[in-house]
């Protein structure tokens, strides 16, 4: 449900009327909007912000962990426009079981690393990524060191001949 | 990060080059593929990671004042940027006002730092095209404000000196006397600096004309700050989105038009001018009063209070052993740092300890466009576009 404060921003009440059973709640926090957004749809909104109102950027892609909860992921992307200098956050629940969503480069191909970035320390699969592998850790790396059931002091890795640890 | 060889080509012509980790020009870590014709790049992977920390890991497992001494280590070379941000996020989730007087000084220090890492870019960027004597100028000058930094915070490089709520410490004695020297030094350098390279044959061939990249790629791509700057778009956070008070100080947003590697140049040495001015207001108008906010449950309370009244010290306790209760929510700061778009995405769950905090670097959006950048260019020009971006890799891989 958006906010009734929310409904009286121009861009929302247009993007509430074009997409509203892709808009599944919103809110506004410290005077910024925070739109969360049916995972499946998330190309279509953007496409339709980058297109009509010159959101000609994904300032960052990232994602929230919320363990033990269901869903389990948000992924979460902040969108800028150079132009009009207006900021929206959109978000995605992602279910924990096998985390997937579609890939934003299509739009903006910066979401690129963004993505990997989200994928390596997550885990959330990113569909037609064009390059998604890990960009932070190492490529034999088990495990994604962002998740709340990752320890904070990592665990054993074996840095290959001759490492000690 | 990728640990398998490049594969290599036959072809005669044709040949991969492993430039990095490990290279002069590369400041840090940072491994790029290149993929040479001859003499040009047909293509060129940038390969990151190599200084992951996992700071923002770490963040979550501290309280929230401990987490400013980790965000001087994101950008080394930007610390008070990061201080800044930081601080900026959570004084806006707690709601606390803070006193001019510190909001003032936060101003000064973070256009030092401006200048500060503008520096380092200057002479590296000059030393990586050859122009050695560069390095030497702006490290020997580097040194006049690392002392002020020195004189404020007790530091050289990793301050910590903004804290949620205020200052750490009040001026120390002489502090903006020595800034106010340093303002009236540093003009006849930066004339300095241009006499040398503005002019400069070797300079001006091996700039102008490269790493041009249309500025619609540039943003799609994530660059921000002087990169899209110097492709005419007069975008700057601390005029569009201002904060902590940038929207009292006059400065003029410098922007070229070329989108080449000297254009990058000049209007990052533009913009140390106007840090300077801006640094100058400031100055003049520095007012008095307290340097931390009236907020006793989030501000540390002064030594001598603490020894003479109970609530005092009950409050001390409390901020030391538990930390300080951020109320839910989460909110996205943005401030302008001397490589571009620097934000602070912080999220809290009600308890002392921030649930996520995520960094979006400048560095990390400006590295991701190198591809496109090197692509089709000289090899020589790889060095000069990579000079360009001013990247830091801690910056790139937190």
């Amino acid at each position: 449900m958006i906010s009734e404060q929310l409904q009286e921003d121009p861009l929302i009440a247009i993007l509430e009327a074009r997409f509203s059973t892709a808009i599944e709640s919103g809110l506004s926090q410290h005077d910024q909007i925070i739109l969360y957004i049916d995972p499946l749809r998330i190309v279509e909104v953007c496409t339709f912000l980058r297109d009509e109102h010159s959101f000609n950027r994904a300032s960052s892609v990232t994602a929230l962990d919320w363990y033990p909860q269901e869903p389990r992921f948000e992924v979460v992307y902040l969108l800028h426009s150079v132009s009009t200098h207006q900021r929206l956050r959109l978000k995605c629940r992602v279910s924990g079981i096998t985390p997937s969503i579609e890939s934003l480069t299509s739009v903006w191909p910066g979401a690129n690393w963004y993505e990997r970035e989200v994928f390596d320390l997550f885990g959330i699969v990113f569909n037609n990524h064009p390059d998604l592998r890990r960009i932070m850790m190492p490529e034999g790396w088990v495990g994604h060191p962002l998740r709340k059931d990752f320890p904070i002091h990592g665990h054993k890795y074996d840095y290959g001949e001759g490492s000690t640890q | 990060m990728i640990n398998t060889p490049a594969e290599p080509i036959t072809n005669s012509r044709r040949m991969t080059l492993n430039m990095g980790p490990q290279h002069p020009s590369t400041h840090g870590v940072l491994r790029v593929v290149l993929e040479l014709d001859g003499e040009i790049v047909t293509s060129a992977q940038p390969e990151i990671g190599f200084l992951h920390t996992g700071i923002e890991k770490q963040c979550e497992a501290l309280t929230y004042q401990q987490v400013i001494p980790l965000t001087d280590r994101v950008d080394y070379l930007a610390n008070l940027s990061n201080n800044l941000c930081y601080v900026l996020a959570v004084e806006k989730m707690l709601g606390v006002e803070v006193p001019a007087r510190a909001v003032w000084t936060r101003v000064l220090l973070t256009e030092l730092t401006r200048i500060n890492s503008h520096l380092v870019w200057l002479g590296t960027h000059a030393l990586d095209m050859g122009a050695m004597s560069m390095f030497f100028y702006c490290t020997r000058d580097r040194e006049e404000l690392l002392k002020i930094f020195e004189m404020f915070s007790g530091q050289r490089l990793m301050t910590s000196y903004f804290r949620i709520g205020g200052l750490a410490l009040d001026h120390p004695r002489g502090g903006l006397e020595a800034c106010r020297s340093f303002i009236k030094m540093f003009p006849s350098k930066i004339d300095e600096y241009e006499a040398l390279l503005d002019n400069n044959p070797i300079w001006k061939s091996r700039t102008i004309g490269v790493g041009v990249v249309p500025v619609e790629t540039l943003l799609a791509m994530g660059a921000t700050g002087p990169m899209i700057r110097a492709a005419g778009i007069p975008w700057d956070a601390r005029k569009d989105e201002p904060y902590s008070g940038y929207q009292n100080f006059e400065f003029d947003v410098p922007t070229r038009t070329e989108n080449d590697v000297y254009a990058r140049y000049r209007v990052r040495m533009e913009e140390m001018r106007q840090s300077l001015r801006i640094m100058s207001q400031a100055l003049d108008g520095m007012p008095d009063g307290p340097y931390q906010a009236d907020a006793p449950k989030v501000v540390l309370p002064q030594r001598e209070k603490m020894k003479t009244q109970m609530e005092a010290l009950i409050y001390h306790f409390k901020i030391v052993t538990e930390g300080v209760r951020v109320p839910p929510g989460e909110v996205y700061q943005v401030i302008e740092s001397p490589r571009g778009e620097l934000g602070y995405y912080i999220v809290s769950d009600g308890t002392s300890k921030p649930f996520r905090v995520h960094m979006r670097t400048p560095s990390f959006g400006n590295i991701q466009t190198l591809g496109v950048m090197c692509e089709g260019g000289l090899i020589a020009d790889t060095v000069a576009s990579m000079g360009s971006m001013d990247f830091v890799l801690g910056d790139t891989d937190r």
